[in-house]
């Protein structure tokens, strides 16, 4: 350790290209949007250079941009609890499954990762459709008369969404699941617990770091979600991602699109943060272990 | 028939691999047995059979003359004992020793009065409101030990429980184990490879090898009356020489081995007729080093070794290298090279026959 001793600069000057790059591409970026925000804006004149809190005002003030908060909120709770549901069995069962079936199912799980989101959310406006996949089938089966709207609904966002954001669920859920000891389970049942009761009381709380910051990721990246809910959703069903979008490319109003998009991020912040505290909080003893 | 008992317990897996091979066991009541053998021999296996995790594909286990065979785990009531104590790191020590007074639905006071009688009983009294991420392997052994008892189990089953300790504190357990397990007159199966741990705690010890009993009997049988060379070989370590029975008389064989002749006297107990081509099991310990030209067999001494306690000697003879051991008591002993002389009682030698060699 002397050597760092000599150079105390080292661990900076060595880390600096990533460092650069960080400050470059995201710091800057996002600094300049917050100094935007505060810029006033004028309908003939455009962008005024100046200090004012009127876009924060104005968007803390109209139950236009309370109701898009809420439903951005209610469409990423929505798509958490998708995907915890059906998060949660399929590692399970995954973590169940042998040698050739675990690698091919791994890669069906993951595979969404590995298109990109416009053709994915296209895919499944061609199912979702009023003359779509998934309406003539229920149809033909007699399930239902009327297409179900799934296009340009809540409903469908939240599946396509869903969809999207599973494997990083799956992924969170498969990292606790290995760290899980077999023997526990086993432990239970020998002292009288069936395996229901030994998977609710001994295995489940031990995933549940797992499941909490998975859900995490996956709120974080709904909440801030773009392209699934502006194809699928389009101008009826609009988020924080979609009315940035329209303040800084349709009203041309960019000022007010930044204080959106600052807001958005202050309330991501926030359910992180306070998520993260609370597991660390309530899950010491596990984490440590 | 005895309180727990296997009957030509058999379990194949996927088909062609037969881990246990017709296996039969009679465990009285109160009674401590252990499955010795190396790893892959079928003892984890059998225990499972027995916990109920693995069901048999032949054979049936009895408890208490009920037939267990089929019924799930939860309901047999055994207490396990895990090789990485599989404690519940969500739960406090007392919520882990509990869990399985809280399954039986067991009033809250009385309930408490078990836990810490359970954990006084490992003494780790005063530790119930800790989480096992706060102890030292030891105590996390200990609360293992008294989860499995708090149930006050039919049987207590260990499965290779000590192998996550260090040497030292392995001994103490084992003694105190053994103990608590007199005490409380627990029916117990330990599965261990470690020879030392079967020897110090059992009452009878079962030697496994390819799915089959070897060997069952207390520890000084299987140790000084081994019944195959598998036996003899796997507890402690064993000289092997190669011989021919030449003649049998009414009280001994003489085995013809190089070109010493050998006296085996017949044992009361394990009566067994040799013939042809045996093998002579003579332990390290039943050798003795002698002034050059007396004893049995003339030798040099190749390597000779410290080893604290003892002396361990590797000696070249005509009959091939043999290992003995000299303990360390102070006295001038042949240096390396030296010439020696080695002697042994006829009755420290078991003759096995070479057929039986690898039952």
């Amino acid at each position: 350790m002397a050597e760092t001793s000599t150079r105390p600069g080292a661990p900076w000057s060595l880390s600096s290209p990533a460092l650069l790059l960080f400050v470059g591409i995201l710091l800057v970026p996002l600094l300049l949007t917050a100094v935007l925000s505060f810029n006033a804006f004028d309908g003939m004149r455009g962008i005024q250079p100046g200090y004012t809190w009127a876009n924060y005002a104005e968007i803390l003030g109209d139950s236009y941009y309370h109701e898009i908060f809420i439903r951005t909120g209610l469409m990423a709770l929505g798509v958490t609890a998708l995907c915890v549901l059906a998060g949660v069995p399929e590692t399970l069962i995954l973590a169940r499954m042998r040698a050739p079936w675990r690698g091919l199912f791994l890669i069906v799980i993951l595979g969404p990762l590995l298109i990109s989101v416009v053709v994915r959310t296209l895919g499944w406006s061609i199912l979702l459709g009023n003359q779509g996949t998934l309406n003539s089938a229920l149809q033909s089966l007699g399930i239902i008369d009327e297409p179900l709207r799934f296009l340009f609904s809540m409903l469908g966002v939240v599946i396509a969404l869903t969809h999207v954001f599973l494997p990083f669920m799956v992924i969170a859920v498969w990292s606790a699941l290995q760290k899980l000891d077999s023997q526990v389970e086993h432990a239970g049942r020998s002292l009288g617990a069936t395996s229901v009761t030994a998977f609710l009381r001994i295995v489940f709380p031990q995933l549940l770091p797992g499941v909490l910051s998975g859900s995490i990721i996956v709120f974080a990246l709904a909440a801030s979600a773009f392209a699934t809910p502006s194809i699928i959703g389009g101008r009826r069903v609009k988020v924080v991602a979609t009315a940035t979008y329209d303040e800084f490319l349709n009203s041309l109003n960019w000022p007010l699109g930044a204080a959106i998009a600052v807001l958005l991020l202050l309330a991501n912040i926030a359910v992180i943060v306070g998520c993260n505290r609370m597991l660390e909080r309530r899950f010491k003893q596990v984490f440590s272990a | 028939m005895s309180f727990l008992s296997l009957r030509s317990l058999t379990k194949t897996y996927g088909g062609d691999a037969q881990v246990v091979r017709g296996l039969d066991l009679d465990v009285e009541r109160g009674e401590f047995v252990s499955l010795l053998g190396p790893s892959g021999c079928g003892k984890t296996t059998t225990l499972q059979m027995v916990a109920g995790f693995a069901v048999p594909t032949a054979g049936r286990v009895f408890l208490d003359g009920v037939d267990i065979t089929e019924m799930r785990p939860e309901k047999r009531d055994m207490g396990l004992v895990f090789q990485g104590y599989a404690l519940f790191p969500h739960m406090t020590v007392a919520d882990n020793v509990g869990f399985g007074l809280e399954m039986r639905k067991l009033a809250r006071p009385e309930s408490a009065k078990r836990i810490d009688e359970a954990l006084e009983m490992v003494r780790l009294g005063g530790l119930g409101k800790r989480y096992p991420s706060e102890l030292s392997g030891g105590q996390r052994q200990r609360v293992a030990i008294a989860r499995a008892l708090a149930i006050r189990p039919q049987v207590l089953l260990l499965d290779e429980p000590m192998s996550n300790l260090d040497a030292k504190l392995r001994g103490e357990m084992h003694v105190e184990l053994r103990a608590l397990q007199r005490q409380l007159g627990i029916t117990t199966i330990l599965v261990t490879h470690d020879q030392v741990e079967a020897m110090t705690m059992s009452d009878r010890i079962a030697v496994m090898s390819q799915g089959k009993i070897a060997q069952l009997g207390t520890p000084f049988d299987v140790y000084d009356r081994p019944a195959s060379g598998f036996a003899s070989s796997f507890l402690g370590q064993t000289n092997v020489i190669a011989g021919r029975v030449t003649e049998m008389r009414e009280h001994c064989s003489i085995v013809q081995a190089g070109p010493c002749s050998l006296r085996i006297p017949h044992t009361g107990s394990t009566e067994q007729a040799i013939s042809g081509e045996v093998g002579v099991y003579l332990r390290p310990e039943r050798l003795r080093l002698a002034p050059a030209g007396e004893g049995n067999l003339a030798g040099r001494v190749k390597t000779r070794l410290f080893l604290g306690n003892l002396w361990l000697y590797e000696v070249d003879s005509v009959l091939g290298k043999l290992r003995l051991t000299s303990a360390n008591l102070g006295d001038t002993l042949p240096e390396e090279g030296e010439n020696v002389g080695l002697i042994w009682r006829d009755e420290d030698l078991r003759a096995i026959s070479n057929e039986r060699a690898h039952g």
